[in-house]
């Protein structure tokens, strides 16, 4: 959390430049390099030392440039980042363009992901809009000698509100030398617009890079071409992680025509796996028939007799054993109250292995020029790819340039640099640029996979009828601590380091004054399937497993189980909310709840037979920055084969401010199938070490014949911007499983949901 | 060598007779609005039209594609407004992109043989086509509204 606030600042300890070098050349915004410089932009840039984190440049024609450090993986971020800043701006929106830079120092940290985009730079974008608006009305002001304070801005226009003159955008930035600073007082200072006053943040405005993606220009990581380059196709490793060749026989592929060598990688100091054999050709082609004739001996490395049951068997042996993992939730006396519980109920709960499924495999062109390492990919951790080929290739990261491309989406696969370490370590052995492409087989098996969980709820429920205590153990891979240890949390109990990034969700809204959550690394699963982030994270299982449970509780004691979530939301004590993210606290997630039911008639509307609703609420993405949902989901349930179809999804979010809602309601028109689809259709698994799933015949998402109607209610009530792109995932899969619950009298605590199980649940029953 | 007709227009490709057409197109030609996804024909990525038909590129050999006259997503209207590309752009369909040229071809040649088709007819008809993005609402919408531009 302490990273998130950070970052919601936005405005550092450094003064913000608006500036040109000489008269008529535009203007430029950024940081300044050091705290205080002297000088101000005019100065550094006239120096050619302005070499600052820039985030908007304005040209003489008045065009306006947004940088976007981000990753463009379907969410349209530009845009909707432009719009902040365009919106305080008073900008022409014709006028306004985006461009997502090379990786530079200046840039600071890129990464896209958690929903964060939106939630983490709307004030910071706004107040840069602000700043570079007030240049150009005082620039403007100066053209007319009038007093600044007499003149405002509109759609790229200044005007004189006392004589009606004016000067556009284009003649101030055509004319004059722009030279201002503002300290991180003024800039904390500024007054920005309020909700109900915007003119281009809440605008359906369209996506900015939509037209590309029509005519099929858009290039994307796997589009490019740089001179003289060979492809690079993986030869599959018989496990997904620990394998090493020994030696690759490439007698047979020295027939092939158009055969350009093998890459035999046998370690790789960055870990991203421990050893490769790349095929390469003049054409994929050739590369692919080179594989397919290389003959490699492996070292099949510690986990090839590492399965499924395995994975599951530690995550269930480590929640039995108290001593593992450490305390992320700790409020009363959780022990104490379950023991004068009057009723108990307990739940185990799993999630499966998940496959990101990007529609583009993993793939980059690594090229290497005068000492200069160039990666052409789409990524969501840009300076995690440039350190890691570094660190691979033994060379300076300041060495390593990556050239963002448009990513065929990303759900967290590209923030693992995989493909850019290997094309580079390939690229480097065979001294020319290597284009890597994996094949979908490998694009599946080595995946960073969303790690398979097993969690335990417990909760002791008062003779009122009250949830008294909650207990809750995840168990988990721990991605964050593969990936980037650094962001590790202290326990409450601070003995020793926790992975929030698999635990939180348990962090809930609900008023429950005894609460104990533990957090387990689950090192089997560690070893043999290194979890990455996957598309809602944590909340994906924490909150399958809470509100499945809340409808089994609800159940148990015959309550209803909305009307049982509506009373523990009493927004008090912790649950009251702070500004500005949580303001209203749980008020926002009861009124999610109500407008989620209301809408799809829950609890009233006929239903035909073997068909019911279920319904489930989430504070996703994090407790500190949540967006308040809930869905209600209507399943059939065959009641010979128990095959459960999905009807229809009714998702209510308040999102505060929708930036832009054409692509807010995009976002969770996907999120919403995404969720059914990892829930219903999908499934990965490992026998000896490595994925049985190959190709999209055996990992079979979620296709356009099987998707349910889904209709979107978007909450505004002018709070501010919370991200939309991955909380309703987190929400489908328990209120799928309650509505199936509530159709079949089969509750399934396991993913995929499928007819076998429900059978089995039934039988049970 | 190969002789392809694509778009209206001739390319030649120095490729054997076997390699798949998808590489052809894309890593030879360079238009690389045809995409990989699975290589299988399983996911619609590389829909292209062979003689006006939505066929997966990625299942077709180099050799039995010359002679027939091939449609990308390039040449799927010379302003890119095919009423397909119309709606995909009016609904705003695309989120990544990637799958999109796909989507529109398959629709394109769908609508082409069916220009008045019923919801499930679209559903059948574009089932073959994957989205991660899972844009299936939005491409429903989208085929349904480009029926109506092509009937205006």
């Amino acid at each position: 959390m302490t990273k998130f606030d950070k970052n919601l600042k936005g405005i550092t300890r450094r003064e913000m430049l608006v500036g040109s070098a000489v008269a008529g050349t535009g203007l430029v915004v950024g940081y300044s390099g050091l705290s205080s410089v002297g000088g101000g932009a005019r100065e550094a840039l006239a120096a050619g030392t302005f070499d600052h984190q820039v985030f908007l440049t304005m040209d003489a024609s008045g065009t306006a440039t947004v940088h976007i450090t981000k990753a463009e993986i379907g969410q349209h971020v530009g845009t909707a980042l432009a719009q902040a800043v365009a919106e305080e701006l008073e900008v022409d929106w014709n006028d306004v363009r985006i461009d997502y830079p090379d990786t530079a120092e200046k840039w600071g940290f890129m990464i896209t992901g958690g929903s964060w985009s939106v939630n983490w730079t709307f004030d910071r974008n706004s107040r840069i809009g602000a700043s570079a608006r007030i240049a150009l009305v005082e620039a403007g002001a100066k053209l007319m000698g009038v007093p600044a304070a007499q003149c405002s801005a509109s759609n790229s226009v200044v005007s004189d509100n006392v004589s009606g003159a004016s000067k556009t955008y284009s003649e101030i930035l055509s004319t004059t030398t722009i030279d201002r600073t503002f300290t991180e007082e003024e800039m904390k200072g500024l007054t920005l617009k309020k909700f109900g006053e915007y003119k281009v943040v809440g605008k359906d405005i369209p996506a900015l890079d939509i037209p590309d993606k029509i005519t099929g220009v858009a290039r994307y990581g796997i589009d490019v071409f740089v001179p003289n380059m060979v492809y690079g196709r993986l030869v599959t490793n018989p496990t997904r992680f620990g394998a090493v060749p020994l030696s690759a026989d490439d007698s047979a592929a020295k027939s092939i025509d158009g055969y350009a060598g093998v890459a035999v990688i046998k370690e790789d100091p960055t870990g991203v796996n421990t050893g490769y054999v790349v095929a390469m050709g003049e054409t994929y082609w050739a590369a692919e028939k080179a594989a397919a004739a290389m003959k490699v001996t492996w070292d099949s490395g510690p986990n090839a007799n590492t399965s499924s049951a395995d994975i599951v068997q530690a995550a269930k042996d480590s929640i039995a054993d108290e001593a593992q993992g450490f305390t992320w939730v700790l409020e009363g006396d959780p022990e104490g109250a379950m023991s004068k519980a009057d009723t108990i109920v307990e739940a185990e709960y799993e999630t499966s292995l998940g496959y990101h499924g990007l529609m583009e495999p993993i793939n980059c062109v690594a090229a290497e020029s005068n000492g200069i390492w160039h990666l052409y990919t789409g990524s969501q951790f840009q300076g995690r790819f440039t350190a890691m080929t570094a660190a691979a290739l033994g060379v300076d990261a300041k060495n390593v340039v990556l050239h963002q491309q448009y990513c065929g989406t990303g759900f967290g696969r590209r923030l693992e640099p995989d493909g850019a370490v290997i094309s580079a370590l390939a690229a480097q052995q065979i001294g020319r640029p290597v284009k890597l492409i994996y094949t979908r087989e490998h694009d599946l098996s080595f995946d960073f996979h969303q790690t398979h969980t097993v969690q335990k709820v417990k909760a002791g429920v008062n003779a009122a009828g009250k949830i008294d205590s909650m207990s809750h153990v995840v168990a988990s891979g721990w991605a964050t601590k593969r990936m980037a240890p650094g962001f590790l949390a202290e326990s409450v109990d601070k003995k020793g380091k926790i992975d929030q990034f698999s635990t939180n969700g348990s962090d809930h809204w609900y008023d429950i004054p005894n609460h104990y959550v533990r957090s387990v690394e689950n090192t089997t699963a560690m070893a043999a399937t290194p979890p990455g982030q996957l598309r809602a994270v944590a909340p994906t299982w924490t909150w399958w497993a809470n509100e499945s449970f809340i409808d089994e509780v609800a159940h148990k004691i015959g309550k209803d189980p909305l009307d049982m979530r509506l009373s523990m939301l009493s927004a008090t004590g912790k649950n009251a909310g702070t500004p500005p993210n949580t303001v209203g606290g749980a008020n926002r997630l009861r009124n999610a709840l109500v407008v989620a039911a209301g809408k799809a008639g829950y609890g009233v509307k006929p239903m035909p037979a073997n068909t019911a609703m279920g319904i489930a609420a989430v504070a996703s993405q994090e407790r500190g920055s949540p967006s308040w949902t809930s869905v209600v989901a209507e399943v059939h349930v065959d009641p010979s084969s128990g095959e459960p179809t999905l009807k229809k999804i009714t998702v209510a979010m308040d999102v505060g401010t929708a930036v832009n809602p054409n692509g807010v309601l995009a976002q969770i028109e996907g999120s919403a199938l995404f969720g059914s689809s990892r829930v219903l259709h999908e499934n990965v698994t490992m026998t000896n070490g490595s994925i049985d799933q190959q190709n999209f015949d055996t990992w079979t998402p979620i296709r356009i014949h099987q998707a349910p109607e889904v209709d979107v209610t978007i909450i505004q009530n002018g709070h501010y911007p919370a991200g939309c792109g991955e909380p309703v995932v987190t929400c489908v899969g328990p209120a799928i499983a309650n509505a199936i619950f509530n159709a079949s009298g089969a509750r399934v605590r396991s993913w995929p949901i499928t007819a076998e199980k429900i059978k089995a649940a039934q039988k049970g029953a | 060598m190969a002789v392809l007709n694509i778009n209206g227009l001739s390319y030649v490709a120095d490729a054997p007779a076997d390699t798949r057409l998808l590489w052809v197109i894309r890593e030879h030609l360079r238009l690389t609005g045809t995409k990989f996804g699975c290589g299988m024909g399983l996911c619609g990525a590389c829909t292209v039209h062979l003689d006006g038909e939505a066929v997966r590129s990625c299942q077709i050999e180099l050799a039995d594609a010359e002679g027939s006259r091939i449609t990308t997503i390039e040449g799927l209207d010379p302003k890119g407004q095919h009423p397909v590309q119309q709606a995909w752009s009016e609904l705003q369909v695309p989120q990544c992109g990637y799958c999109q040229s796909g989507q529109m071809m398959n629709a394109a040649a769908f609508l082409d043989s069916n220009p008045t088709p019923s919801d499930s007819e679209i559903l059948d008809a574009m089932q073959g086509n994957l989205c991660r993005c899972i844009t299936y609402v939005r491409i429903k919408k989208g085929v349904r509204r480009a029926s109506e531009i092509m009937g205006a």
